[in-house]
């Protein structure tokens, strides 16, 4: 622990060195692990996961939680596809989703800063909100396609930026942006502050309240961000993706990563690296040709251990842990 | 009196609004909220649905609900632990899978399995109680995982063997009984929940690992500090929710005869909701096995209700999201906000007029006319003494007191120079009474009424008297005991100040003015303790009268005293002896001649008189002004009179200097000197009486004339033939 703690062997460059070894083993022993279009998939694999793990990111390092992402992410895009395929011209459904998405992380930032409802209950909340709202009132069937008049987002889909596709790109705009964001804005070091000791941060006058709201609204976008990604690739959104494993990946990513999830430490590195661990791991097992049921039990016990480590990196302080804070 | 005042007196009177506040104090007051929602829940679902009451729809809710319930319990229990499962959803469908394959794969008797499927349970439940007990992981996240690893264990077995349960040719009565049968017209299962909801309900509030979880969910490291076992609790607590969630898998397992791909997914969210709903707290300490019951049958209702309406799918997950985030909403900011809403509507004053004809005013006349003569007392103990609030003497003319430091000190005759602590009992002494063999009987502040041997040695006699049955404070509590004097055949009379408020917010009962003391009795041969009387205004001093026929007590906020009969032909009765005085009386002491020393803890002002005349005004200003800017009794200025057996003043001593006594809440006669104590003094102060029986002690008007009958009721009567009686008496004795 000493030694984890010194720096020398941060949880950060333990993942890194991790990761390395399971590439160098996977290239090893597995065939066709280092192709170029399997290295290209392993990446595109993870982009809509590092994509969400970029909002959540900033969110755990602002010391929450948001649970309502997958939520918001399927079920947002599913409304504006059903939206557009019911004739709504395409820049209006984006502008009432825009405006939908955005109260939803206004909400969020409502319960958990003004009616100081634990980040995990509320965004739970909402998250089956959200799910049950669109499913039951605005689609008909579990899976949304991309409607025809659309075919800009198909375009879209198939981009190409440098042989790259283009949820790899989004990818690492969207977490190139937020290092900016947290690194050299007011905002961003605000973020810090609020993790690091939300009550310093309120004495020292930051407006800590809004800034929680601008969190979950800045996760909120980039949820839906990421369903758009996912629908442009598949040419379709299925809501189903609520109720599994995706969200805990999700967490899996920033926790391995390196994001302690009693906030103010890590940055979107820890985000990149976690989910070209993840991406690694993923592609490993499934060129192993192991059963989803199979990966989604490693893959939540190794989210167990990371907590564990985790709980043990960063310990939670029982003097000033609130009561409540579970 | 003008119309006005008389609606505000009958506004104020008749409507029992301390009521409110008193209801409030409740932990049961917490079940109110639930409660309405889940009449609302059910009035709502009951019109909207054709034949919701009918016996068959019933019994098939009811039936569903007794899985439901098992398992809303457990996680009750981990919520009041401080703690939260959400891997129920998954033991849940474990234990169901155990179950199936125990009956239909293995053959086992339902007993077996049974036990195959809590066993599963609790080894879930012990792997989260190590995770977040032990090893204190978050609760939330990790169960979170726990929930899909036990999730995929499903799905990987029910893969592997679906096809072989299904198969299966095994019929097992009695297990399709426990699922589909009823008993006495009830399921099975809500039975076993049932019994199970009493278990957990005793488990909880009766024994000790109950109090411990309680305790671990309220403040962890207070629970640390006092020495539980605080892992350990955690622990348990979510050993417990998996015996739950497996006791529930069970009985699905028997409803169903079989297991499938979507068993037990979302019952997290839904039990969650419940148990929420049901009003108990997230942050644990506060819950209990009757609102997860409440909560339960809400969601219960609701969710098989909106599929019985033909709600599409989405639509329970809408409404228990916007559920959960409402209740979780109202109860932050009610156990946030509860005591603000407590300190605003507790306090709940009533109109109440004295007369005030009579005047303490120094040279005003008449009889209450407060005089200088106090300020000629010598000190006692000056500054080493703090707040006696009583004192007495015995026979060898030693001097004791209580102090505020919850000791009764002992100065020794004749200077009263030399002190020693003579006992510590923890509490505030402030009555005295010597008893017939020299121990020393007390009333201490918010303790009780304790004897004090003649070696020290501290005795608790009573601490709590009947319970009343419309009461809805506990009045069985001795919330404020104040004085106390001891009969001749030894039972002990005492007063209960308030039962409304702590000692140390008597003035707050003063603005209140309620009736709430109490004359209480102690009986030493049954060790027991009851209320002869009550609805008194802060009942304070109690004195035997000298023919030890009846009590005198002393009723501070209506400033009168009363003779409370205890034999004779008005025995139990009470009857005013003196009204509206212009004081407010405190402790009452026999005299030399015949009559009795009052104390007075200060005298009444025309303006606070006035405010208890407008009881809206004094509620305003108890909500909106700070503690320092209430008017409230004055205490800067006391007294000690002087009244006979009829009640008439005979005479008064002041301090108007107000240097010696301001506040005088006792004085002791002894040989023909009055020992004055004051609670808020540094001081004991020695007043010589002019004229007074040199001989006479306290001790000996009580134990020496122990053939002393009265023929007569009549005080005067008896209080002459005292009096003649004492004359002699001290020449016997010298």
């Amino acid at each position: 622990m000493s030694v984890l703690k010194s720096g020398t062997l941060s949880q950060e460059r333990i993942v890194f060195l991790f990761a390395v070894v399971l590439f160098a083993a996977y290239a090893l022993l597995l065939d066709g692990f280092l192709a170029p279009n399997n290295l290209v998939a392993i990446l595109r694999s993870v982009s809509v996961l590092g994509i969400l793990a970029v909002g959540m990111g900033i969110v755990v390092i602002g010391r929450g939680i948001d649970l309502s992402m997958v939520a918001v992410m399927a079920m947002a895009t599913a409304w504006q596809l059903a939206m557009m395929n019911a004739g709504t011209p395409p820049l209006l459904a984006t502008a009432i989703v825009f405006a939908g998405v955005v109260a939803v992380g206004i909400i969020n930032g409502l319960l958990i800063a003004y009616a100081e409802v634990p980040a995990v209950f509320a965004t739970l909340a909402t998250a089956s909100f959200v799910f049950g709202l669109v499913r039951s009132r605005f689609i008909v069937q579990d899976a949304v396609p991309v409607p025809p008049s659309a075919s800009f987002i198909l375009e879209f889909g198939q981009a190409r930026l440098a042989h790259m596709p283009i949820e790899v790109v989004m990818f690492a705009v969207a977490a190139f942006l937020s290092f900016v964001a947290l690194r050299f804005t007011k905002f961003g070091r605000y973020v810090y502050y609020m993790g690091d000791n939300y009550q310093a941060a309120r004495t020292m006058g930051i407006p800590v309240r809004p800034m929680i709201i601008g969190q979950y609204v800045v996760s909120a976008l980039v949820a839906w961000l990421a369903g758009l990604i996912t629908a442009a690739g598949l040419q379709s959104i299925n809501t189903r993706v609520v109720n599994s494993t995706l969200l805990y990946d999700v967490i899996l990513v920033v926790v391995i990563g390196g994001i302690g999830l009693s906030g103010g430490k890590g940055g979107m590195r820890n985000v990149v690296i976690g989910a070209l661990l993840i991406g690694i791991m993923l592609n490993g097992m499934t060129i192993l040709d192991l059963p989803n049921i199979y990966q989604n039990l490693i893959k939540a016990t190794i989210l167990l251990v990371a907590l564990i480590i985790d709980s043990r990196l960063n310990p939670r302080d029982e003097q000033v842990g609130q009561q409540g804070d579970i | 009196m003008r119309l006005p005042e008389s609606l505000s007196r009958l506004i104020y009177n008749a409507i029992p609004s301390h009521l409110v506040g008193e209801i409030l104090t409740k932990r049961w007051a917490d079940n109110l909220v639930p409660f309405l929602l889940l009449s609302a829940v059910i009035a709502i679902f009951g019109t909207a649905i054709n034949g919701f009451f009918a016996p068959a729809s019933l019994l098939d809710t009811t039936r569903q609900l007794g899985e439901f319930l098992i398992v809303v319990i457990g996680l009750t229990i981990v919520m009041l632990g401080g703690g939260i499962d959400l891997s129920v959803g998954s033991i849940y469908a474990l234990s169901v899978f155990m179950s199936v394959v125990g009956i239909y794969l293995w053959e086992l008797p339902v007993s077996l399995a049974l036990v195959l499927a809590i066993a599963t349970g609790g080894l879930c439940g012990a792997f989260n109680g190590v995770l977040i007990g032990y090893l204190r992981l978050r609760a939330f996240l990790t169960t979170l995982v726990t929930l899909i690893m036990g999730r995929s264990l499903y799905d990987i077995l029910i893969i592997s063997w679906g096809k072989q349960l299904q198969m299966s040719p095994i019929l097992n009565d009695q297990f399709d009984y426990i699922g589909t049968g009823s008993l006495g017209g009830l399921p099975v299962s809500i039975l076993i929940a049932g019994a199970f909801a009493l278990l957990a309900h005793v488990l909880l509030s009766r024994s000790r690992l109950g109090w411990h979880i309680s305790a671990v969910g309220g403040s962890r490291r207070s629970a640390y500090n006092a020495g539980i076992p605080v892992r350990r609790t955690v622990f348990l607590t979510y050993v417990i929710s998996g015996l739950s969630a497996g006791i529930a898998g069970f009985l699905f397992a028997a409803r169903l005869s079989g297991a499938g791909p979507g068993t037990g997914s979302g019952l997290e969210l839904a039990a969650l909701t419940a148990a929420v709903v049901g009003g108990n707290s997230l942050g644990g300490g506060r819950g209990s096995i009757a609102k997860g019951l409440m909560g339960a049958i809400a969601v219960l209702t609701m969710t098989n209700g909106l599929i019985r309406l033909g709600y599409g799918t989405g639509s329970n997950q809408l409404v228990l999201g916007f559920m959960l985030a409402f209740a979780v909403v109202l109860d932050i900011r009610w156990a946030k906000n509860r005591h603000k809403v407590l300190a605003e509507v507790y306090v709940a004053p009533v109109h109440h007029r004295m007369s005030g004809e009579e005047s303490a005013l120094p040279n005003g006349g008449g009889a209450y006319a407060l005089n200088d003569r106090l300020s000629e007392a010598t000190p006692i103990a000056l500054g080493e003494v703090e707040g006696p609030e009583d004192v007495i003497l015995d026979e060898d003319g030693n001097l004791y007191a209580g102090t505020r430091h919850g000791e009764i000190v002992r100065w020794f005759a004749p200077d009263y120079k030399r002190s020693e602590v003579f006992a510590h009992i923890g509490g505030f002494p402030l009555g005295l009474a010597m008893d017939r063999d020299g121990s020393i009987k007390t009333c201490v502040g918010a303790m009780g009424l304790y004897s004090i041997a003649r070696d020290g040695e501290v005795t608790r006699l009573s601490t709590e008297t009947n319970r009343s049955w419309l009461s809805v404070v506990d009045d069985a509590r001795l919330r404020d005991p104040n004085d106390c004097d001891i009969g001749p055949d030894g039972r002990v009379w005492f007063t209960d100040s308030t039962t409304r408020y702590d000692a140390h917010d008597w003035v707050l009962d003063s603005i209140e003015s309620r009736p709430t003391g109490r004359l209480l009795v102690y009986d030493p041969k049954t060790g027991r303790t009851k209320t002869v009387h009550d609805g008194l205004r802060y009942a304070n001093g109690v004195c035997l009268a000298h023919d030890g026929r009846s009590i005198l007590i002393a009723e501070s906020w209506a400033c009168s005293v009363h003779r409370y009969w205890i034999e004779g032909p008005k025995a139990g009765t009470m009857e005013c002896l003196i009204a509206d005085m212009p004081g407010y009386p405190d402790n009452i002491n026999r005299a030399s001649d015949g009559g009795y020393w009052m104390a007075w803890l200060g005298v009444r002002t025309p303006t606070f008189d006035l405010s208890l005349r407008h009881p809206g005004f004094r509620k305003r200003m108890t909500r909106r002004l700070p503690g320092d800017d209430w008017l409230f009794p004055n205490i800067n200025s006391g007294g000690v009179i002087k009244f006979d057996e009829a009640g008439r003043i005979v005479c008064t001593l002041g301090d108007l200097t107000g240097d010696n006594h301001p506040m005088v809440t006792s004085m002791r006669e002894h040989k023909g000197e009055l020992f004055i104590g004051g609670i808020l003094n540094n001081r004991i102060g020695r007043y010589k009486i002019p004229g007074a029986n040199p001989e006479w002690t306290s001790w000996k008007s009580y134990w020496s004339s122990t053939t002393e009958t009265v023929a007569e009721g009549d005080p005067n009567q008896a209080a002459r033939r005292r009096e003649s009686a004492e004359t002699t008496l001290p020449e016997g004795r010298a």
